[in-house]
């Protein structure tokens, strides 16, 4: 995948004279200290990210952590102090004002946390605004627009105004708005932060539908940690403006950085992020196929419980089970390697032998036995 | 000493200041007297036109037509109550002087909004024109309404169009002003909404910032038209004519009863405009297609 939004040595700092936050000095102190000196507040420090297309690129943080600045200078809402953000092979800082204008018309839509609807337009002339902007005749516009609100669930409510829907239908509206547009890329600032718990679900679902019929690369801020790991394909943690890890969700989980990062996925439900085929273990017992032709299998199933049958390519092809009974890959049950420990539960659990954990390529990864995975729940 | 502080004194009718803006105008009345000839044609016209328009119906006509209006735009009680005081007012034999302070309100309030409207938005959006419009504004609210006449008259002479002058410089203050606020009031994230959309100034300007600051507004268009009304009445003192004149007649003759009734008069077209107009800011959000609206009136015939 190529990168599609390139952000280089990025800075944003608030304040007069905010190139006096550049030098060595200045870069060592932290925020606080920064803004005790010299009254600056640095809201982005030093961000290098790229992201790619196609991906939901999540940045995670706590309010103030500066998160939102740097989304606003993806699209140029906000001007970098240094450093420089390039959207497709285009360095934002340096557009012109119509060029920047096109840019955003044709490549870049924007969800906003407050949903940011035109109170005096219906829902149909809000969607088709975008439209509008790009100056799309009237009727291709509104056909565009009926048909983004029916993609999220909105058909029937075309011409209520923004103040006689709620919260989630009002979202869903800001979400049409950008859609409309067909965007390759969807910038979305805290868009289901302000929605109920339960909307915030339906709405999370209704993100990655979308996503799975036509992808674009999105990128999602969000102070919600299960959101976060929820919809992210990669998430980048910022605090106090820079960047303290980017990786996927299970990279953050497992591997972080350093101590902040641990602190903040300590609360993260790890079996719904970690998959099957990092804890599963090598099979007890593996026979090649080409063997059990050769009527060996009495001595397999004597000294063993089970054993897994696989051929000269490591691929699964069943199981044999103590009384000498072939299970056939097809019938027994298995699981994919990007099952998650969650998902896999009920199986395992239920299984009256470790379950086999296959490749996307059908290979033999490991198996995974109930007392595996809860070690696995342990140990992390 | 004391013979300059005497002098100082003695000349309390002009000072160097008064002297300065006394030749500034002189020296103007003597170079763009061409200028002064076309504003005056070009007012007189427009005022004239719109007398000449709301005389072509008879009282008759004229006071349901305007009930009709209070009946569709406000209520059915108001529509009423409009109808029983324009009757009063023919009455009172002053509906022809009602009909020409109208007329000047009218001409004056649609001057002050285009000249006034246009500043505003230009002050929202340049800090440094506000900057200049605000402390402008400021004098024009507190300079007493008649300082205004005095200018009027020795550009003009006297009549309708000094009148309307003065009165649309005194009226223009709070349609700026609200036009300002309005537009500064918009909510930020509308306006990145506006912009993240790929909207330029221009299309910021007149697919966000406006019909979000209408409401506003109309409120200044409500205060410009009520403030024309109470200037126009002062303006006859050089002549604007119209109900002005009857209170003025009242208290140069000391005729307490004459002077009531002009003032009456006044009210009761001060009433009926505010109420109009107030109902053109409301309704903007609202949203009814005329169709619906049309049923909406008809209701109120068949229903009641």
């Amino acid at each position: 995948m190529t990168p599609q939004i390139n952000i280089d040595k990025l800075w944003k700092v608030f304040g007069e004279h905010p190139e006096r936050a550049l030098d060595d000095l200045c870069q060592s102190m932290d925020a606080e200290e920064l803004n005790a000196r010299t009254g600056l507040k640095a809201a982005v420090r030093d961000v290098t990210l790229s992201i790619s297309s196609g991906e939901i690129f999540v940045v995670m943080g706590l309010s103030g952590s500066g998160k939102s600045t740097l989304l606003r200078m993806i699209n140029g809402l906000i001007l970098p102090t240094a450093g420089e953000v390039t959207v497709e092979g285009k360095p934002i800082s340096q557009l012109a004002a119509a060029e920047l204008q096109k840019l955003r018309s044709n490549k870049m839509a924007m969800v906003f946390q407050s949903f940011a609807l035109f109170p005096q337009r219906t829902a149909l002339e809000n969607a088709a605004f975008g439209l509008e902007v790009a100056g799309v005749p009237r009727q291709k516009r509104l056909e565009k627009a009926r048909e983004a609100l029916e993609r999220v669930g909105l058909g029937k409510d075309l011409d209520r105004l923004p103040q006689q829907l709620s919260g989630g239908m009002q979202q869903r509206v800001g979400l049409a708005r950008a859609l409309a547009l067909d965007p390759p890329i969807l910038l979305m600032d805290e868009a289901f932060s302000a929605l109920d718990p339960l909307i915030r679900r339906e709405m999370q679902e209704q993100l990655l539908e979308l996503q799975a019929e036509s992808p674009r690369t999105i990128v999602f801020i969000s102070h919600d940690l299960d959101e976060a790991v929820r919809l992210g394909d990669r998430i980048a943690l910022m605090k106090e403006g820079k960047v303290l890890q980017c990786g996927t969700p299970r990279e953050l989980l497992c591997k972080p950085a350093n101590e902040q990062v641990r602190h903040f996925f300590q609360d993260v439900d790890a079996a719904s992020v970690i998959t099957v085929d990092t804890v599963a273990e090598s099979p007890a017992c593996v026979i090649n196929q080409a063997e059990l032709l050769l009527q060996q299998t009495d001595q397999y199933s004597k000294a063993q419980k089970i054993a897994c049958i696989i051929d000269e390519n490591n691929v699964f092809k069943g199981v044999l089970q103590q009384n000498g009974e072939i299970i056939p890959a097809e019938k027994g049950p298995a699981l994919t390697a990007e099952t998650t420990i969650r998902d896999a539960m009920e199986l395992v659990a239920n299984a009256p032998y470790p379950i086999p954990v296959i490749g996307s390529d059908q290979r033999l990864i490991g198996v995974i036995s109930p007392r595996r995975l809860l070690r696995s729940m342990i140990l992390r | 000493m004391k013979y300059v502080i005497c002098q100082v004194f003695a000349t309390v009718s002009t000072g160097p200041v008064g002297e300065g803006m006394t030749k500034t105008v002189d020296w103007l009345l003597n170079h763009a007297q061409p200028i002064f000839l076309v504003i005056d044609h070009a007012i007189n016209g427009l005022a004239g036109a719109i007398e000449q328009i709301l005389t072509v119906p008879a009282p008759w006509l004229l006071a349901p037509l305007i009930a009709i209006l209070a009946a569709w735009r406000v209520s059915l009680s108001f529509a009423i109550l409009s109808l029983l005081g324009l009757n009063l007012v023919l009455f009172m034999g002053l509906w022809q002087p009602m009909i020409s302070t109208l007329a000047l309100v009218i001409a004056a309030s649609i001057l002050a909004l285009l000249i006034g409207i246009p500043i505003g938005i230009f002050s929202a959006r340049r800090q440094h024109i506000w900057a200049i419009t605000r402390p402008v504004l400021d004098l024009m609210q507190t300079m007493p309404a008649f300082v205004y006449l005095i200018p009027a008259v020795m550009f003009f002479g006297t009549g309708r169009v000094p009148s309307t002058i003065a009165t649309l410089i005194f009226s223009m203050p709070p349609v700026v002003r609200l036009t300002y606020l309005g537009i500064r009031q918009v909510p930020i994230d509308l306006i990145e909404a506006g912009r993240a959309f790929g909207c330029s100034e221009r299309q910021l300007l007149w697919k966000v910032q406006l019909p979000n600051a209408l409401p506003t507004l109309m409120a200044g268009v409500n205060q410009t038209i009520m403030l024309a009304l109470s200037m126009v009445v002062i303006a006859s003192m050089i002549g604007g004519g119209g109900l002005g004149d009857v209170v003025l007649r009242g208290i140069q003759q000391l005729d307490v009863g004459l002077g009531f009734e002009g003032g009456l008069a006044v009210v009761i077209l001060a009433v009926i405009l505010d109420r109009l107009t107030q109902s053109l800011a409301a309704s903007n959000f609202s949203r009814k297609s005329l169709p619906q609206r049309f049923k909406a009136f008809t209701n109120l015939w068949t229903s009641s």
